[in-house]
């Protein structure tokens, strides 16, 4: 299942590829994408999982960039 | 845009704390040099301004190390400053600390601006619909209406679903979706695209899609998407940093502990291994080459064109062999009669062939349909692959090929069929002929004719018959032209093309999406946005006009043009520091540290500049 999300205050393109590597290796996670110049990320993963790799990714990139905050 | 604003007005704090702190920066250095200060206070002065102007990036250098994320940019400025510190340089600690907040000021701006030009230029969502429930006007989100709801839009509204107009006419401008900026006349039963503004009156229109799945919402997330396909020239520079950085980092502690060992000049090497360090994030080319792709992707959805990935964008730009498939692509796809012998007894022939052919949907028939409605009843027989046998109050009369008229023996004159040819005949006697054929889209030659000028090779792939080609083709000017094909013939045709070059394939989608498969790049023509065309392709013509392809080329080229701009100076400029610093020419510069820093977050701005540059569209 796809989902996006909008992430906010995400300032540095090299910061955004480093989130994708992370969250591409939970588990669950069939692909990831971040596009820095919409700040969306598209996520596709198991639908049963989605709630624990969201929270997951969130905190993946708050380690990243302390300020980037997805908005779910 | 909520996300614009918000950093507008952090942009406008971090102003407001570098020119006070560089104020206060001019203050503490006119002081250190027109008094003697005790070396303490003068230590405190400086620190006092240091910490003033970076203590968030120190604050993250020092959070981000505590979370195993060594190495970051934060982290590089904190321990280069610290040391410049060590060696006695405060002017210098200071102004680099400096420089680099106004540089990363720059490049909030210039990101910032570029989000909000892509914002601009995707500004195309309907934020509201007006819904007609029991008689009553009803505001709502555009993603509440469903199916067969009825929605009023009215002057300067944008259309928010696809659907079709069930009263009033209007003019409507398409350019949002499809590029064009003729306004398009719309009446009663004509399909309207969602994203189109209403120029003058009003309109009732039946949703005949929800928002998902309409034409705005797939564009979005099209455009939105396309960057997940990465073209090439992005797949290097992630490879690129990927091994950029940790080999910079590493040569800087070698420049920085190696030499010195040797001459024990500790403190010049430590400012070499330094400038190192601030070279070392590829920065100006992980945010800058995605831009520049995003920035051309989104300009030629501007245009009409959606380009579906960075790659195929990449691919157009150097693809030199295009193949035009006919009927809907160079040609408009609607027949019509072009000609009728004998001319004095134009009425006679079209009269009785339009008798017989008035039950049927066969194009030929529409278009002669269209030409002369007819009045008299017929009882009609089909020959498959002959024509019709009419029985009406006159006699009988036969329409179709020759092979119909010489079944019934009746005598057909030997003319040249360049288009497609009807023989009428009446009660065993040859009356006359009417050709039909395709009308070529008035766009079509003047995109070849480009294409040509641009070098490349134009072809065109048709399944009708070898006579009709050859006259399209000339009157196209269009060289090569393969006729009497077979979807899988196109196939392979294309195969045979693609060893001369890179192939970009243009059709219309519907029934040659193996060909657009096979291609290098393959175009359809959107027809607005119809769903075979959007998914079988990889670049869709939202106007079908042939021409777009040319204006999609140029803007292809000027992207990767920018791209490689980008990609060519940051590293060279790079490259160039890390020379200049290890052989110690930088060091007679007083601020090389600044040098270093300038090829940083100097390069970075310029080559985000530079990437505003591709969502540039040139208004014709």
């Amino acid at each position: 299942m796809k989902k996006v999300i909008q992430m906010r205050n995400l300032e540095c393109a090299h910061c955004a590829s480093k989130m994708e590597q992370q969250i591409a290796k939970l588990e669950g996670v069939n692909s990831v994408t971040i596009s820095f110049m919409t700040q969306k990320m598209t996520l596709d993963c198991d639908e049963s999982k989605i709630l624990e790799i969201v929270l997951q990714a969130k905190k993946i990139c708050k380690k990243i960039e302390p300020d980037c905050t997805l908005v779910i | 845009m909520h996300v614009g604003d918000i950093a507008m007005t952090r942009n406008q704090k971090s102003l407001v704390r570098i020119v006070a702190l560089l104020v206060a920066y001019a203050v503490v250095i006119a002081l250190s040099l027109a008094l003697t200060l005790h070396p303490v206070l003068e230590i405190a002065l400086f620190v006092a301004v240091y910490v003033g102007i970076g203590y968030d990036i120190i604050w993250k250098a020092v959070r981000n190390t505590i979370r195993g994320n060594l190495f970051d940019e934060n982290f590089l400025m904190t321990i280069a400053t610290i040391g410049a510190f060590a060696i006695g340089e405060y002017i210098e600690a200071v102004a680099v600390m400096m420089l680099h907040q106004i540089g990363e000021l720059f490049q909030r701006y210039a990101v910032a601006k570029g989000r909000k030009n892509i914002a601009e230029l995707m500004d195309i969502r309907p934020e509201t619909a007006t819904m007609l429930v029991d008689g009553e006007e009803v505001e709502v989100h555009p993603s509440e209406i469903q199916l067969g709801d009825i929605l009023i839009v009215k002057a300067g509204d944008k259309i928010p679903l696809d659907g079709i107009v069930v009263e009033g006419c209007c003019n409507v401008d398409t350019r949002a979706i499809t590029g064009e900026s003729l306004p398009k006349w719309v009446d009663v039963g004509d399909d309207v695209v969602s994203g189109c503004i209403l120029l003058d009156g009003s309109l009732k229109v039946q949703a005949t899609c929800d928002y998902d799945n309409s034409t705005v919402a797939k564009i979005l997330d099209l455009v939105e998407n396309a960057t997940a396909n990465k073209a090439p020239a992005e797949k290097f520079i992630t490879k690129f940093s990927k091994y950029y950085t940790p080999i910079v980092v590493i040569l800087a502690v070698l420049v920085g502990v190696v030499p010195p060992l040797f001459d024990g000049l500790w403190t010049i090497w430590l400012k070499r291994a330094m400038m190192f360090l601030f070279v070392s994030c590829p920065c100006a080319l992980v945010i800058s080459v995605p831009m520049g792709f995003f920035g051309g992707i989104t300009a030629s959805s501007k245009m009409g064109v959606l380009v579906k990935g960075s790659n195929y964008l990449e691919t157009l730009a150097k693809a030199n062999v295009f193949a035009f498939d006919k009927t809907g692509t160079l040609t408009k796809g609607n027949f019509v009669v072009t000609d009728v012998f004998p001319a004095e007894n134009r009425n006679e022939v079209l009269e009785l062939a339009s008798i017989c052919e008035q039950y049927s949907n066969h194009p030929i028939a529409v278009a002669i349909n269209n030409e002369f409605p007819a009045e008299k009843r017929a009882v009609v027989t089909e020959m498959a692959g002959l024509g019709i046998v009419a029985e009406y109050v006159g006699g009988t009369i036969l329409c179709g090929n020759e092979q119909l008229l010489a079944k019934y023996d009746v005598q057909v004159p030997q003319i040249e069929q360049s288009s497609t040819t009807v023989f009428v005949a009446k009660n065993g006697k040859f009356v006359g002929y009417i050709t039909i054929a395709d009308q070529i889209k008035e766009e079509s030659p003047v995109a070849l004719a480009e294409l040509a000028k641009n070098n490349c090779t134009t072809v065109m792939l048709t399944g009708d018959s070898e006579q009709v080609a050859k006259k399209v083709a000339s009157d196209l000017g269009i060289e090569n032209y393969h006729a009497e094909l077979l979807p899988q013939d196109k196939v392979a045709v294309v195969d045979q093309l693609k060893q001369k070059g890179v192939v970009a394939f243009v059709g219309d989608g519907i029934n040659d999406a193996p060909v657009l498969a096979t291609a290098d790049v393959g175009i359809a023509m959107g027809k607005m946005g119809s769903d075979v065309a959007v998914e079988s392709a990889d670049i869709v013509l939202m106007n079908d006009n042939p021409k777009a392809i040319v204006t999609a080329k140029k803007i292809a080229k000027k992207t990767l043009a920018i791209v490689k701009q980008n990609i060519v100076f940051s590293i060279a400029v790079k490259v160039a520091v890390l020379v200049l610093s290890a052989i110690g020419l930088l060091d007679k510069i007083a601020f090389g540290l600044i040098v270093a820093i300038l090829a940083d977050v100097g390069v970075c701005v310029l080559a985000i500049l530079n990437s505003l540059r591709a969502m540039v569209v040139k208004e014709k």
